[in-house]
């Protein structure tokens, strides 16, 4: 499949990746060479084969419904950028 | 003793316990080689000060009688592991600055059994890469070159640092991490010994993720016995991980007994690539002939669906990334880019992750988006996971057959040179023996086997049952002895 740059930019806007509108084209083509390279997984009759979810057949286990962990408020906000007040500091979201 | 980085983790631990040497002046002098070794560019966040207290602490364990076989050790730790108060950056300008406030569960092992960490090893960003050249601090430089030929070659991908550090002897040993071949073919590339075990044998806690159903990490050593030894130190369960299988961890070193009579080695014909160099062709043959004299039998398998294991995974791989890499929002830790007046909080995340990861991870997290995107998730997602399943079913008919090991070749090709200017899909054919194995789960190691006609380190990959690393390590430590590979780059950094 071949993508066009207005693909590729609702992708980047999706990944949330700042892409600019110069360098749309290359990124489009480059998606359409990798996803060319993919379908080759067309020519797989996958038929009746259900898709893997876990590669190795396992339980997970099962724990106490209680509290094990918490309270690392300083650690949890030390490696912010901006964290204010015991909270992470972002732009204004809401008016 | 003249040169104490050119031991081996068994060798080192046994001379520690005699009391021939301590931990300290093995650590002295790997801290020294690593000074002298910039060229390299594997070692890129330095501890010495950690490294010489762990040492101190070691010779006081061993001293007291009470030393487990890594203590003492000192050790490359792959910047993709958390590692606390050290910067742990998977080489990507997005973690700049990031010191983790906690230890990831290898390293904890690894500390818990007296390992010496000497610092951080260079990678590709996010472990997504062939060459290491897409990482934040620059490209890791192999140390072997090609005969006379100057050019600096990579080391391979994604594990480039451990793999130059381990085969420059500035460690004794390095953790690496395998989510497409990332151990196996940059120890392949540089003559050195790499496994990635089963998936679930190891904890991915605290290891940086990048596709989660798929990523391993193991050890990276001079040798099988050394993989062994280190290898048992980093497996067990653990709750933290909830993919972490509870299992007992054999005594790996113990099982190298070089007794294979009766083993069947599998030999599968769609690994037979056009255009193979004829060297590896050879190289493959010379291992089946070794493993033959050793008295194992040779037996010609089919694993039909090996053609669409990458594609398979250049679908899974992003898909996993782009949710795992969502989490780099320029809000809780790492970079975030500078902001002009109206910004809002979208502006922040699109400019802060358009600064922050180089072109290859863009790339992945991009393709990822689209083949999750509604409209797209059956006919690229939901059809990998089922040729994933196919994948897998081949190894697994070929093991109720009584195939024991599989014999492949570990690349298409020796070392290339750094700066070689591939597309990415070229690139990505760097993993085309590799990726089968992670896409089943299964253990794979790689081990060196012969040079090529410059004198470049070539490696065999051996792949084992699911959970059978002990059997597996003996298949190659007997590989190892045939092949008597102890060819050795001339130091020119």
């Amino acid at each position: 499949m071949s993508i066009d740059t207005e693909t590729a930019r609702r992708v980047a806007k999706l990944a949330r990746i700042k892409v600019e509108d110069d360098a749309l084209p290359a990124l489009a083509s480059e998606f359409s060479a990798i996803l060319g390279f993919i379908e080759q997984l067309n020519e797989v009759d996958v038929d009746g084969v259900e898709p893997m979810t876990s590669v190795t057949p396992q339980r997970l286990k099962r724990r106490e419904d209680v509290v094990t962990d918490g309270d690392q408020q300083v650690k949890v906000l030390a490696n912010a950028p901006d964290a204010r007040e015991g909270f992470f500091a972002v732009p204004k979201v809401v008016e | 003793m003249t040169d104490l980085s050119k031991l081996t983790i068994a060798g080192a631990r046994d001379a520690m316990r005699k009391g021939d040497m301590s931990s300290a002046e093995l650590t002295g002098a790997f801290l020294k080689e690593i000074e002298g070794a910039g060229a390299l560019n594997a070692f890129v966040h330095h501890t010495p000060e950690i490294a010489q207290n762990q040492a101190k602490a070691a010779d006081a364990r061993i001293k007291a009688g009470d030393a487990p076989a890594m203590c003492g050790i000192p050790l490359g730790i792959k910047d993709l592991f958390c590692t606390k108060g050290v910067p742990s950056q998977a080489a990507s300008g997005i973690l700049e600055g990031f010191k983790p406030e906690y230890e990831s569960t290898v390293t904890t092992q690894l500390f818990d059994a007296g390992a010496v960490m000497l610092g951080k090893l260079n990678m590709d960003e996010f472990a997504m890469g062939s060459s290491n050249e897409t990482s934040a601090y620059g490209n890791a430089v192999n140390p072997w070159k090609a005969g006379n030929d100057g050019a600096d070659l990579t080391p391979g991908g994604s594990s480039g640092g451990s793999a130059a550090a381990v085969s420059a002897d500035l460690c004794l040993g390095a953790t690496g991490t395998d989510t497409g071949g990332s151990i196996r073919q940059p120890a392949a590339f540089t003559g050195i010994t790499g496994i990635k075990p089963t998936y679930g044998r190891v904890s991915r806690w605290g290891v940086v993720a990048f596709a989660s159903s798929l990523d391993q990490a193991g050890p990276m050593t001079k040798d099988v016995r050394d993989s062994a030894i280190m290898l048992e130190a980093m497996c067990g369960h653990d709750p933290k991980d909830s993919t972490s299988a509870d299992l007992a961890v054999p005594n790996f070193e113990a099982m190298l007994t070089g007794d294979i009579k009766g083993k069947v080695i599998g030999i599968p014909k769609e690994y037979t690539m056009d255009g193979m160099p004829a060297e590896i062709e050879k190289l493959w043959a010379d291992g089946k002939d070794m493993l033959k004299d050793a008295g194992a039998e040779i037996r010609d398998i089919t694993l039909p669906h090996t053609k669409y294991a990458l594609p398979a995974y250049y679908v899974i791989a992003p898909a996993e990334a782009s949710s795992n890499l969502a989490r780099y929002d320029g809000v809780r830790f790492g970079h975030r880019a500078k902001l002009d007046a109206g910004d809002g909080i979208t502006e922040m995340y699109e400019k802060t992750r358009a600064e922050g990861f180089g072109p290859e991870v863009q790339r992945r997290v991009m393709v990822g988006t689209y083949v999750l995107s509604a409209g797209f998730y059956d006919a690229y997602y939901n059809r990998a996971r089922k040729v994933r399943a196919l994948i897998k079913q081949d190894f697994e008919t070929v093991f109720a057959d009584g195939i024991d090991a599989i014999l492949t070749p570990a690349t298409p090709s020796a070392a290339f040179e750094l700066g070689a200017n591939f597309d990415p899909i070229q690139m990505y054919l760097n993993d085309v023996f590799t990726v089968t194995v992670n896409l089943a789960g299964l253990p794979g190691i790689a081990v060196p086997a012969g040079v090529d006609a410059k004198g470049l380190p070539l490696g065999l990959q051996l792949i084992g049952r699911p959970w059978e690393e002990g059997d597996l390590l003996n298949v190659a430590y007997t590989l190892e002895r045939a092949a008597g590979f102890v060819a050795k780059p001339d130091k020119w950094w």
